[in-house]
């Protein structure tokens, strides 16, 4: 059917990778990435004992088609090469640089990942990076972060470092946020990467959780990180496509692939030309429509 | 001696008791003799009685069999009344035959236990205190474990003879006109002791709440009632409702709900009139909330719902999206509470519920039914009654009979922390896999190979994963691993009756 060009990333769940029953059953609820942190949630007390468990997770439990991720303690403290070490031992899909400032950072960050690569015998850029922006210098360097290393696959915004760093809070309206949101956004567009938005942690507050995703879907962003498993169903219920679009990003695939047969490369659809974006779009939507469980089998529509 | 699900059972005890092993869960057509109770005639003028312990002195002698329901669960006051009395008073040999017992009733279990006042018991289940106790061999005689609907069959034919019923009620007018829905203790449906009010030699009523006769509605009447003794207080209102009706925001909990709801749905009984039983705990509440939905979208209303009954269900009576409640038991005060205000709440006794020995009972017209395990193993047997240390901790409830719906799911998380939930073969079997339908795990479900209708209708939808359960299980052990086998002794602490009355497991003594 469609070629699986993209990786769909609207959902990050946020593991805390101090709690063995939350890592056991992280892989369940259908989250596209999984993100085990080592950082926030984790006591001093526990920077150890929580790395072991994340390495083991990450080498014998079965998390299915997810992305994994693990949010490494930051470069300024004692455990940030412990962790690197056993991160890409365990081979896990993606660090997470938290409170990235610069391109140094994350290049930092690269020679320490190749070196541990080596170490253990796993192919030179294996692992893949990303980075969090969780202050107003970040903010600023986003293109550069974005463009530091081969190995980044994304960049996500981190908004309750960020607020303190900008002297306010975050709001329902998000206003604070809207500079933030599209430096990083654009950012990760022009390095053709992927754009996380932050955490809604009220769960208490469905209305407020919805508006706000459905405002960075219409920015553009690949997704969002959540806090709670719960969360998971309500964002790709934002991304869910609808019919109508289905039945549009159809029609594109049949008429590239009908155009193609004929030696054509560009083709006319109801008049209007359709070009690489509309192509590109049209496949976004029907991985999105596969993902969201509308598709049967052969490709067609369920109606619900 | 094996059964038909391969379980070795006691051949002594077997030849003993005189009972006969598991072979199937058909029922077919066979001729029943009905035992009726032995009464003394009276005009009823003088029942009202102020001392429990006169009655208990009167009514009860060595040897005897005396039963209590549970409605009242953690909140009963009389079972330890009256047993306190029973042990003091010297009286020994007593076969307890509760329709179960609940965990405030352990320590006067035990004491009696200890004290050679009770030697027999039948029950659904045990908990804590009381199931380590008799898992260790402290009862001489098994105990015999029966489902809801088993034990209205042994009353009924005559296998357990009531020699005195001891029923705390909410309300009685002085003859003995009662019902759970008015008063300080209720509990709405008195389904279950409406079998003892009806074959007990002799019945006893207790309660805190003397109403003027005559009273009604009259669930348990005036003819089949020998005493009404007045007492302080039959219960704790506040510990009688199981507590099970929050909201569950346990995400894997809502997960197995979730797909609970979508294997209904995608069923062939999901239609217009179908029928359905849930049950307590939060992801059966958290279905009939999924169901709700789906029953609104997709503008279906169901006939009835069954067993024990939530308030999340009655609120779907009210709403009009199930015509009637079938209630033998209610789990919460709002549960009760709807019973009393809304007619199409019909009360049912555990006979009209399940009782297979029946010219017809509600189970066999139940479509759909959602049931819990302990364990289940890769034959589809379900564990609702022994941990996976062997040590009893469980009750069937209505476990067997439901199982008969023709749609049975079982809904259980893949592991418990270390314990795996699917496994080569439960510790003990309760429900034969052969009434076993499909398994709604957190990670996907299995369909039992007999219903390749089920297969047909399930293995595409989208975001639900179809396995096999041998490859559930597996994925449980890759969890979790594989636990070393339990050490048994060779006394015979209980046997699982199938609700026919053919035992279908044995319990042996743990090993220290």
């Amino acid at each position: 059917m469609v070629e699986n060009t993209e990786r769909l990333r609207r959902t990050m769940m946020f593991v805390p990778g101090n709690n063995p029953a939350m890592v056991k059953d992280a892989g369940i609820y259908g989250a596209d990435s999984i993100m085990f942190d080592l950082e926030d949630a984790v006591s001093l007390a526990e920077k150890d004992a929580a790395r072991d468990l994340i390495y083991e997770a990450l080498t014998t439990v079965d998390y299915g088609d997810a992305e994994l991720v693990v949010r490494i303690n930051g470069l300024d403290t004692p455990f940030y090469e412990n962790d690197i070490q056993a991160m890409v031992k365990a081979k896990v899909d993606v660090i997470r640089l938290p409170k990235t400032e610069s391109a140094e950072m994350i290049q930092t960050l690269e020679t320490l990942v190749i070196a541990a690569e080596k170490e253990f015998g796993i192919e030179v850029g294996t692992i893949h990076l990303m980075a969090a922006i969780e202050s107003a210098k970040g903010v600023l360097n986003a293109p550069e972060i974005a463009t530091a290393s081969e190995r980044m696959i994304g960049i996500a915004l981190s908004a309750e470092d960020y607020t303190t760093d900008m002297k306010t809070h975050r709001y329902p309206d998000g206003a604070e946020l809207e500079f933030a949101r599209n430096m990083v956004l654009h950012a990760a567009r022009a390095a053709g990467i992927a754009a996380f938005d932050t955490v809604f942690t009220n769960m208490d507050d469905p209305d407020g959780f919805y508006r706000e995703t459905e405002h960075i879907h219409q920015l553009g962003f690949d997704g969002k990180s959540l806090v709670n498993p719960r969360q998971i169903e309500m964002v790709n219920k934002v991304y869910e496509p609808t019919q109508k679009e289905i039945a549009t990003a159809k029609n594109v695939i049949t008429a590239i692939a009908a155009a193609k047969a004929k030696g054509s490369g560009v083709i006319a659809m109801n008049g209007q030309m359709v070009d690489r974006p509309v192509v590109l779009r049209a496949q976004r939507v029907m991985n999105l429509a596969k993902a969201s469980h509308l598709l049967d089998e052969e490709g067609n529509y369920i109606e619900k | 001696m094996k059964n038909n699900v391969n379980r070795e059972l006691p051949d002594d005890v077997m030849t003993q008791l005189n009972l006969k092993p598991f072979q199937t869960t058909e029922i077919g057509h066979p001729t029943i003799q009905r035992a009726a109770p032995k009464l003394v005639a009276t005009t009823g003028s003088d029942k009202l009685k102020d001392s429990l312990a006169e009655i208990v002195q009167a009514t009860v002698k060595d040897g005897m069999t005396i039963s209590f329901h549970h409605h009242f669960r953690n909140g009963d006051f009389v079972f330890n009344m009256v047993m306190r009395l029973i042990i003091d008073q010297g009286i020994k040999n007593l076969t307890l035959a509760p329709s179960s017992l609940t965990g405030i009733m352990n320590d006067l279990v035990i004491e009696a236990i200890e004290a050679g006042t009770v030697t027999n018991i039948t029950s659904s289940g045990m908990r804590g205190k009381l199931g380590e106790f008799v898992s260790a061999g402290h009862l001489a005689n098994p105990v015999i474990f029966r489902s809801h609907g088993g034990r209205a069959r042994a009353i009924e034919e005559g296998a357990i003879k009531i020699d005195v019923a001891f029923l705390g009620v909410p309300n009685a007018d002085r003859l003995g006109n009662a019902n759970g829905m008015n008063g300080d203790a209720v509990f709405g449906s008195l389904g279950y002791a409406l079998m003892d009010a009806q074959y007990a030699n002799k019945v006893v009523l207790l309660t805190d709440n003397i109403v003027p006769y005559p009273n009604t509605p009259a669930s348990i009447k005036q003819t089949q009632v020998d005493y009404v003794v007045k007492v302080d207080q039959v219960g704790d209102p506040d510990k009688i409702g199981s507590g099970a009706t929050r909201f569950t925001t346990d995400p894997k909990e809502l997960k197995i709900a979730k797909t609970v709801n979508e294997v209904i749905t995608k069923s062939p009984y999901f239609k217009e009139d179908f029928s359905f039983q849930t049950g307590s705990g939060g992801a059966a509440l958290a279905v009939t909330r999924y169901l709700r939905q789906a029953m609104l979208d997709h503008n279906i209303k169901a006939s009835f719902a069954l067993g024990g009954i939530t308030k999340p269900t009655t609120d779907l009576l009210k709403e009009g999206l199930v015509r009637k409640i079938m209630d033998v038991q209610d789990f919460d005060r709002g549960a009760a509470e709807s019973m009393h205000t809304n007619a199409n709440q019909q009360e049912i006794d555990a006979s009209w519920y399940a009782d297979p020995y029946n010219k017809g009972a509600m189970v066999d017209q139940l479509d759909v039914v959602i049931l819990s395990a302990l364990e289940i193993d890769t034959k589809f047997n379900v564990n609702v009654m022994s941990g996976s240390d062997g040590v009893i901790r469980g009750a069937i409830g209505g476990h067997q009979d439901a199982a008969t719906a023709k749609m049975t799911i079982i809904s259980a998380p893949l592991v418990r922390g270390r314990l795996a939930t699917v496994v080569p073969d439960v510790t003990t079997v309760v429900t034969p896999g052969d009434s076993i339908d499909v398994l709604v795990t957190e990670v996907g479900i299995a369909i039992n190979p007999k219903r390749q209708d089920l297969i047909a209708a399930l293995e595409n939808v989208p975001g639900i994963p179809v396995f096999t359960i041998e490859e559930l299980q597996q994925k449980a052990a890759a969890i979790v691993g594989n636990a070393q086998p339990i050490e048994y002794t060779d006394k015979t602490v209980a046997l699982i009756e199938y609700r026919d009355g053919t035992i279908i497991d044995a319990i042996k003594q743990v090993k220290d």
